[in-house]
């Protein structure tokens, strides 16, 4: 098989010593990293054609990469975007140069603002990403479940279970995430039983989410994905919007997913949270702290007023605070219920929405998409009607169970 | 003798002239080509780690971008030991060329908050501008002292 190109577009990974953690990336997706070869004479024309009016060389130069990619002058599988982290400039031309690619290309393309601190591994899923996009476009056309599969999830929080059989979900499992591996056992055994059906009469398996490399080696998988093209062709599958554009929001219990999806494919797609408390976790202390279930949140949320409680839980310890204050200067369990959801919201809003182009349906999945309190959030927000598919708390589990029937016949 | 800061610093042309007055060029040897194949226009040709940001917190702060610290852990003990400056703004990328235009910025008020000599002057477009540009650049390098 033939090794993914990917094309970097720029500004400062070598002086901010993560070009190798980059390269790595790659490479552990058996993809490589090149850099569109370009003549130095040819950067200033581009850059000005384009009409942005940067000020760093090397942004000038990404430009003029961009443009070399989408007016064919050189081939790329697909396109990687890094610029420092805090840097203007740098933000401007990596979300312009984002859209520009995907209004002008078919290039999958994912944009990431680095720090010194940057690994491969934090890299590795938006790689994989990438790569599956690129390599397995065939696969990922699939739109109905054939045969008998099972997916399976192993998130950070949870770990889902689902099997399938002739396009329909027979059989679920959900349990909270202790030990990966056991998780996984006692999810899909779950997911068996409610089934009816036996372990060896599954006729392929797919696994996806944090641990998936370690239960899909355990269980055999046919095939081991990320969450994030595994996430869109559920949530397109479940809420029947497998052509035309999408978006899907996943707010996960350790970091969260924006995805423009294109005919159940990712176009651009952000991944990431600042900390926990932009995430599903947040909404977990929330529950812990307000004496209720994280499953009673949401019907909380509902009755309360988020404007009555100043939250911010762009950190969740300062969230926190905010919350614990709330709670002894008297504000109801209900408006603070609804501050969090908002809160929460508002954090994915404005540090992952504005990266991928907002396309509707917007489709919410993912274990907090029952958080009816977030989803109104987010919807407010948006100001759109949030879809939440049926299933959407097994969101990967389906996608994994629909992908992996392509391995049946061996596509 | 002096020690002359150039920028861009990557300039040959600059280092050579600096170099043909006896002084010292303080640049970066990083040759410009025709076609760019590297992350950036002024990628270092030296392996840099992510301890070198941290290095550059001592001429800029946390919260200024990591691209900016790693260059100023190249950049800026040169901007220290500089005792003259040759500062070419705008210059073509043929010329010489450093990336990130906050880098730059910063280079820029270092040199001149240290009250060395510097000449400050841009990029020639025409020949008359080229023959001013290269006699102000000789008679700057004169007025240091030492001997050609």
């Amino acid at each position: 098989m033939s090794k993914v190109r990917i094309a970097q577009l720029s500004c400062g990974p070598e002086y901010s010593g993560v070009q190798k953690e980059i390269e790595e990336a790659a490479a552990s997706v058996d993809a490589e990293i090149f850099f569109p070869d370009i003549k130095l004479a040819d950067i200033r024309s581009s850059f000005q054609e384009f009409g942005l009016d940067v000020r760093s060389p090397d942004l000038k130069l990404a430009i003029a990469r961009a443009k070399a990619l989408v007016e064919g002058r050189v081939d790329a599988d697909a396109v990687f975007i890094a610029t420092c982290f805090r840097c203007a400039e740098a933000a401007i031309v990596r979300n312009e140069l984002r859209r520009y690619i995907h209004e002008h290309s078919r290039l999958p393309v994912v944009s990431y603002s680095f720090t010194e601190r940057t690994t491969s591994g934090t890299l590795l899923t938006r790689m994989e990403a990438l790569t599956t996009i690129a390599r397995r476009r065939a696969l990922l056309a699939r739109e109905v479940q054939e045969g008998l599969t099972l997916g399976v999830d192993s998130g950070s929080s949870t770990t889902k279970a689902v099997v399938m059989q002739d396009n329909r979900i027979v059989g679920t499992g959900w349990l909270p995430t202790t030990g990966v591996l056991q998780s996984a056992e006692d999810a899909i055994a779950l997911a068996l039983k409610e089934a009816g059906v036996k372990r060896e009469d599954i006729m392929a398996t797919g696994t996806t989410g944090y641990g998936r490399f370690l239960v899909g080696e355990k269980i055999g998988a046919q095939l081991i994905q990320e969450e994030l093209t595994v996430n869109s062709k559920g949530a397109v599958y479940l809420a029947d919007t497998q052509h035309g554009p999408a978006t899907v929001i996943d707010i996960g219990g350790m970091d969260n997913k924006a995805i423009s999806v294109q005919d159940g494919i990712p176009g651009t797609f952000t991944m990431g949270g600042i900390c926990a408390g932009a995430s599903g976790r947040f909404l977990e202390m929330t529950a812990k702290r307000l004496g209720v279930d994280i499953t009673e949140l949401g019907p909380l949320a509902m009755k309360g007023l988020s404007r009555k409680v100043p939250m911010n839980s762009y950190c969740i310890v300062f969230g926190t605070q905010s919350l614990v204050n709330a709670l002894a200067a008297g504000s109801t369990p209900e408006d603070v219920a609804a501050a969090a959801c908002h809160s929460v919201a508002e954090q994915v809003f404005e540090q992952q929405l504005q990266e991928v182009d907002i396309r509707e349906p917007v489709l919410m999945v993912g274990g907090t998409s029952l958080i009816q309190g977030l989803v109104k959030a987010m919807g407010d927000l948006l100001q759109t009607e949030i879809v939440v598919p049926h299933h959407s708390q097994y969101i990967g589990a389906v996608g994994t169970a629909l992908l992996s029937s392509g391995f049946i016949k061996g596509e | 003798m002096v020690k002359v800061f150039i920028y861009p610093t990557t300039s040959l042309i600059l280092s050579d002239l600096v170099a043909r007055f006896g002084h010292t060029p303080l640049s970066a040897a990083i040759e410009i080509r025709e076609r760019i194949q590297t992350p950036g226009l002024e990628s270092p040709p030296l392996q840099i780690t992510p301890e070198e940001p941290k290095v550059g917190l001592r001429w800029a702060a946390v919260e200024v971008p990591s691209g900016v610290r790693g260059r100023m852990s190249l950049y800026g003990p040169m901007v220290d030991q500089a005792e003259a400056a040759i500062i070419v703004n705008d210059a073509d990328f043929s010329f010489g060329c450093m990336g990130c235009a906050r880098t730059n910025e910063l280079i820029k008020y270092l040199l001149h908050k240290k009250g060395i000599p510097i000449l400050d002057l841009n990029y020639p477009r025409t020949e008359d501008e080229g023959e001013e540009f290269v006699a102000a650049i000789r008679k700057f390098l004169e007025g240091l002292g030492g001997s050609p």
